[in-house]
C-alpha cells in the first residue's frame, strides 16, 4: 500500500470519535495502537479501556465502516491487552476536550500493574491531588460516587458552584 | 445527532430490514487479533481447566452482582455495582474465550457460558449465593475482589502471555473494586450498632467460604510458571482483610471451613444448593434459543 493511502487510513482511524465520549477521538483516548498495512490490508488494533468496555465493539464497527467508505476494501480491526491501557495515554488535547465538555481529566496514574506481591490498600476517600471542578475551577470538591455512567469515571460534586461533573479516573 | 454520530449507529444496525435494534449481539471475540497460540511445553489441556475456573469465577458473581440491580439503597451503589459486575464480565469474556483457545476444541465463550453442565463449573463456592442483604454484598465483595487482586497480581507475570495480559488488566479494576467494598465493610462496621451487627452477621455468612480459595489445587501444579498456587495467597489476603476488619472494628469470624464433598469442592465441580438456580438463569434463555441472536 502506497505511504499516501496509509497516511489517509491513519488519519480516518484516529479522527473516529469515543462512542461513550463523543468529543474525544479514538487517538485523544490513547486507544488507537497502530494502523499499518499488511499487503493491501489495512490492520488497525485498538486496546480496551476497561476489560468489560462495551465500547470496544461499536467502535470496532465504526473504524470498518469509516475506513470501507473511504475506499479501503480489506479492513481488519485487531485488539491489544498488554500493556493494559493507561489513562496516562490521553492526550493532552484530548484532556483539555474532555475539560472543555465539562469531564475533569485524570490525574497521573498510580504505577500498580504487572508488579507481583502485595498491593497498597487505601481506606480513606481523601486524595493527594485535588480535583479542580471542570466548571468554575475551584479545588474544594467531593467524590460523591467511585463509579459512575460508564467504568472509566467517578461522580464529583463541587463545593463551590454546586455542580456535579463527572471525572476520569486514573488507572 | 450529527452525521459522524449517525453513522456510528448506522454500522451498528442489524443488517435486516427490521432497524429496531440498535446493536447487534453478535458477539465478535475478545481475544480478536491477539496471539492464541500456548507457549512450548505448557499443558495446554491443565490451561485450558485454569482459565475456566478464573473465568468461572468472574462469571458467575457477575451474574449474582447484576442480581442487585434496581434494589441497592443508591443510585451512587447501584452505579458502582453495575460497573463491578461488567468489569468481571469482561475479565469472564477473555478468560472463557482463552480457555476455548487451549481446549482446541473450538468451543468459544458462549458455548462454555450456555450450555456447560453444573458439574462442569469451575468457579469456587464463594461466588454462589444470593447476598441476603448490602452488608453480605459488601463483605463478599472485600473477600472475593482482595483474594481476586492477590491472584491476578501473581498471574500478570505468567508464562501465558495471554493470561498474563488478561490479569495485568484486571489487576487496575479489581483495586477499585476492592477499595470500594473495603470502604463500605468499615462504615457499616464502624457504624451504627445495627450496622455493626449487620456487618458481623454477613462475615459470620461467608468466612466458611474462605478457606476454599486458597485450597492446593492439582490443576494448578500442573502449570509451573503459569498458574498462581492459591496457598501462597493467603498471607497477603489476610494482611489486607485484618486491616480493613481492624479498621471496622470487626473480629475474624472464628467459623469452621464448609466441608468438601468427597475432597472435592467448587475446583472439581461440586457446588452448593444456589448454584443450580442461579446456572438455570444466567442459561435458560440461550439453551432455550440455542441458535438465536438478541
Amino acid at each position: 500500500m502506497v505511504t499516501v493511502a496509509l497516511q489517509a487510513a491513519r488519519q480516518i482511524a484516529a479522527a473516529v470519535p469515543d462512542p461513550e465520549l463523543p468529543m474525544v477521538t479514538l487517538a485523544d483516548l490513547g486507544i488507537l495502537r497502530a494502523v499499518v498495512a499488511e499487503g493491501d490490508q489495512v490492520v488497525v488494533t485498538i486496546t480496551p479501556t476497561y476489560s468489560g468496555c462495551p465500547a470496544l465493539r461499536e467502535i470496532a464497527h465504526d473504524l470498518r465502516h469509516r475506513l470501507t467508505q473511504a475506499g479501503f476494501t480489506d479492513v481488519v480491526v485487531r485488539t491489544e491487552l498488554a500493556p493494559a491501557w493507561s489513562s496516562d495515554w490521553i492526550t493532552p488535547e484530548g484532556r483539555s476536550k474532555l475539560l472543555a465538555a465539562g469531564i475533569a481529566p485524570p490525574g497521573p496514574a498510580r504505577r500498580r500493574q504487572a508488579r507481583p506481591g502485595p498491593v497498597p490498600l487505601t481506606l480513606t476517600a481523601t486524595r493527594r491531588e485535588p480535583v479542580p471542578c471542570p466548571r468554575c475551577g475551584s479545588g474544594d470538591t467531593t467524590q460523591t460516587a467511585a463509579f459512575s455512567g460508564t467504568a472509566c469515571k467517578a461522580l464529583f460534586r463541587c463545593e463551590a458552584c454546586r455542580e456535579p461533573f463527572e471525572y476520569v479516573k486514573e488507572i | 445527532m450529527t452525521e459522524d454520530e449517525f453513522a456510528a449507529y448506522q454500522s451498528l444496525a442489524q443488517d435486516t430490514e427490521d432497524h429496531r435494534w440498535a446493536f447487534g449481539t453478535g458477539f465478535t471475540d475478545p481475544l480478536e487479533g491477539i496471539d492464541a497460540s500456548v507457549p512450548d511445553g505448557v499443558d495446554a489441556a491443565a490451561l485450558a481447566t485454569y482459565c475456566l475456573m478464573l473465568g468461572d469465577d468472574a462469571l458467575i458473581y457477575s451474574h449474582r452482582l447484576q442480581q442487585w440491580m434496581t434494589r441497592l439503597p443508591e443510585l451512587e451503589e447501584e452505579t458502582a455495582v453495575a460497573n463491578i459486575a461488567l468489569d468481571l464480565l469482561g475479565q469472564a469474556r477473555m478468560l472463557l474465550a482463552r480457555a476455548g483457545q487451549a481446549e482446541g476444541a473450538g468451543r468459544q465463550e458462549d458455548q462454555l457460558a450456555f450450555f456447560r453442565e453444573e458439574n462442569e463449573f469451575r468457579n469456587v463456592r464463594l461466588v454462589e449465593a444470593l447476598d441476603a442483604d448490602f452488608a453480605e454484598l459488601t463483605g463478599r465483595l472485600l473477600v472475593f475482589s482482595a483474594w481476586r487482586l492477590a491472584l491476578f497480581g501473581r498471574l500478570a507475570t505468567s508464562r501465558d502471555p495471554v493470561l498474563a495480559a488478561i490479569a495485568a488488566k484486571g489487576v487496575n479494576e479489581l483495586s477499585y473494586h476492592r477499595d470500594y467494598a473495603a470502604q463500605w465493610v468499615v462504615r457499616l462496621g464502624d457504624g451504627t450498632p445495627l450496622s455493626h451487627g449487620k456487618m458481623r452477621a454477613a462475615l459470620g455468612t461467608i468466612w466458611p467460604l474462605v478457606d476454599e480459595l486458597f485450597r492446593a489445587d492439582r490443576v494448578v501444579a500442573a502449570l509451573p510458571g503459569i498458574a498462581a498456587d492459591p496457598q501462597t495467597l493467603r498471607a497477603e489476603v489476610d494482611a489486607v482483610l485484618d486491616t480493613v476488619l481492624t479498621a471496622a472494628t470487626l473480629d475474624r469470624p472464628d467459623r469452621l471451613p464448609m466441608a468438601a464433598v468427597g475432597g472435592q469442592t467448587g475446583r472439581d465441580g461440586v457446588h452448593t444448593e444456589a448454584f443450580g438456580y442461579i446456572l438455570a438463569e444466567l442459561q435458560s434463555v440461550a439453551r432455550a434459543h440455542p441458535d438465536a441472536t438478541w
